[in-house]
């Protein structure tokens, strides 16, 4: 069922295969931040409470969600790595925790600047804020863990056991932090299913957030073929690959 | 079309600067990023290239020394003839 | 137990006999050779309890002397401080034993990893956690803690230290091979610590007020059964991956 995932456990096969891929990428990524993010600035209503602040929305809560879901991708990466022995699985992780932070760190400044006119402070101690800076340390801490072995196959099974440890621990520290205090407003993406939202909102909001994700995908792209390179430097498709690439 | 003149737009009724504040942050960081990742490339190709050219030196050194090793080895009178 | 006090190279020792230990006996044997060897280096016992007791003087001169704010912020402080001693003594969970090699002796010993390391980890609590438990009511008096909130204090750092031992390991068996482990240690290990943290300080707070705390501390007990049965795994793996 699962083999004609085999031969991207090759990674000459799968460094081909994001080489190929990057291009496609980069053109949804821009054809569909381009759109929703026009949309957002220009054309998408004000809020009708919070005005034209209202458009920090298209940037915040693509950031916000996609910095939790670039988590969960890397804890399956490791688990993988982990029980299946992969070693392209920890390349991933690798490519993927400085994304994952960049976007923490997005969706935190984002909202620090739209906290400031809606509640009158950049920043409070609330349940969301704080689990959402806890991420970001967790983060940081998983590209230090990467950064401190010399060897990369060990720092991508050490980083993959804190990913894995931090995974069973988001959870709990999002209730302790919900329950400690809570300011923060609710889910608003999660009301899109009951249609609260107006379509006018959603729709540029659907593009920017596809925009945002695709952007995720060309960044990851990159970075894993870096990894992948990285980590097979010995082999000698590698080293023919760079014989060509120094000639041009 | 939500804003009549430019100024509006940059004024973003009242709220520009949080919202450019946060469109600009977001974007630099992103565009950082990109950047980096797409140099990464380049350097770690440079840096095996690299890597290569040392141990392709270190084992030309090693078979001239060899060859030295046997020219000297050969009995005297060969080498003086 | 008639077994003589164990040197520092008891696993090597145990080759021919392991076979026939049992699970309890390899426990002890564990636990009984890293109390002897901290028992013969007092300072690692005493130094992060002086730690904590200097952090903890350092509030008051801080924040000034009114007995009401000290009173308001207690539970804090004996808990931030609790955290860091743990933090700073942590270090010594691995250290030594990886340096002289025991450590990986004690993987290759054919009992499973998690009893040793679950061991090791006991030890470590005995060590640190429980000398704060007993000199933290002397602190709160210090800080002016609230009458009513001294079993709570009690409660809370009687199974939340155990937590942050356990926790505490995982970060440092990762980190245990790497030259300057200090800062990345805490890096990695202080997110992990702010359940409890967030937990053991609103039970206080809540008993302070009179009222029932039993929920939060239910939390807690389920934050050290879970961390008691999957932290030694983890650190099991982690040290498999540092040693390697």
């Amino acid at each position: 069922m699962w083999k004609f995932l085999h031969p991207y456990a090759n990674p000459e096969t799968t460094y081909h295969f994001t080489n190929k891929l990057l291009p496609w990428l980069i053109a949804l990524a821009a054809l569909f931040l381009s759109i929703g993010l026009v949309w957002a600035l220009l054309f998408a209503p004000a809020d009708y409470q919070q005005g034209d602040s209202f458009r920090i929305f298209y940037v915040h809560v693509p950031a916000a969600s996609l910095s939790m879901g670039i988590y969960v991708s890397m804890a399956i990466a490791a688990l993988s790595s982990l029980v299946w022995q992969l070693k392209l699985a920890d390349a991933s992780a690798a490519a993927m925790a400085p994304v994952g932070a960049a976007f923490t760190a997005i969706a935190l400044i984002t909202g620090a600047a739209w906290g400031k006119p809606m509640w009158g402070t950049w920043w409070i101690w609330d349940a969301r804020l704080t689990s959402e800076l806890i991420l970001l340390f967790l983060y940081l801490g998983v590209i230090a863990l990467h950064n401190a072995f010399e060897d990369k196959n060990l720092a991508g099974k050490a980083a993959g056991i804190l990913t894995l440890v931090g995974v069973i621990n988001i959870p709990i520290i999002k209730y302790s932090v919900d329950w400690w205090n809570t300011l923060h407003q609710g889910s608003t993406v999660s009301k899109i299913g009951k249609p609260s939202m107006s379509l006018d909102m959603l729709w540029p909001f659907i593009f920017s957030f596809l925009g945002f994700s695709f952007l995720v995908g060309v960044i990851i792209c990159l970075r894993f073929r870096n990894e992948i390179l990285a980590r097979n430097s010995i082999r000698p498709w590698v080293r023919e690959l760079v014989e060509k690439s120094v000639v041009k | 079309m939500q804003f009549t003149s430019f100024n509006d737009f940059i004024n973003m009724g009242g709220y520009g600067f949080y919202v450019w504040l946060s469109f600009g942050a977001a974007a630099l960081i992103l565009t950082l990023l990109t950047i980096n990742s797409a140099m990464g490339h380049k350097q770690v190709i440079n840096q095996i290239a690299k890597r290569k050219k040392r141990e392709d030196k270190l084992r030309e050194a090693k078979m001239l020394r060899q060859q030295q090793k046997e020219f000297s080895d050969k009995p005297l009178n060969e080498v003086t003839e | 137990m008639t077994l003589p006090a164990q040197s520092e190279q008891l696993p090597t020792q145990t080759t021919q006999t392991s076979a026939q230990l049992s699970y309890r006996h390899a426990f002890m044997l564990v636990l009984k050779r890293d109390l002897t060897i901290a028992m013969r280096h007092k300072d690692d016992i005493i130094n992060p309890l002086l730690f904590f007791v200097i952090v903890i003087t350092l509030f008051p001169l801080g924040i000034g002397p009114e007995a009401k704010t000290l009173s308001r912020i207690a539970p804090g402080i004996i808990w931030v401080a609790a955290l860091l001693a743990t933090l700073l003594s942590l270090d010594r969970l691995f250290k030594s034993d990886h340096l002289d090699g025991s450590l990986e002796q004690m993987l290759l010993s054919p009992h499973p990893i998690f009893i040793l390391v679950l061991a090791k980890i006991f030890a470590h609590w005995l060590i640190t956690g429980l000398p704060l438990i007993l000199i933290a009511p002397l602190l709160a008096v210090l800080l002016h803690l609230d009458k009513n909130s001294y079993t709570a204090l009690l409660l809370t750092l009687l199974l939340g230290t155990p937590v942050l031992s356990l926790l505490g390991a995982i970060g440092v068996a990762l980190t245990v091979g790497i030259k300057k482990g200090g800062v990345l240690l805490s890096l990695l290990i202080l997110p992990l610590y702010i359940p409890v943290l967030i937990f053991a300080t609103s039970a206080i707070d809540t008993a302070a007020l009179g009222l029932p705390y039993s929920g939060q501390l239910a939390i807690i007990a389920a934050l050290f059964f879970g961390s008691l049965t999957l932290a030694p795994f983890a650190v099991g793996a982690a040290l498999k991956v540092s040693t390697n």
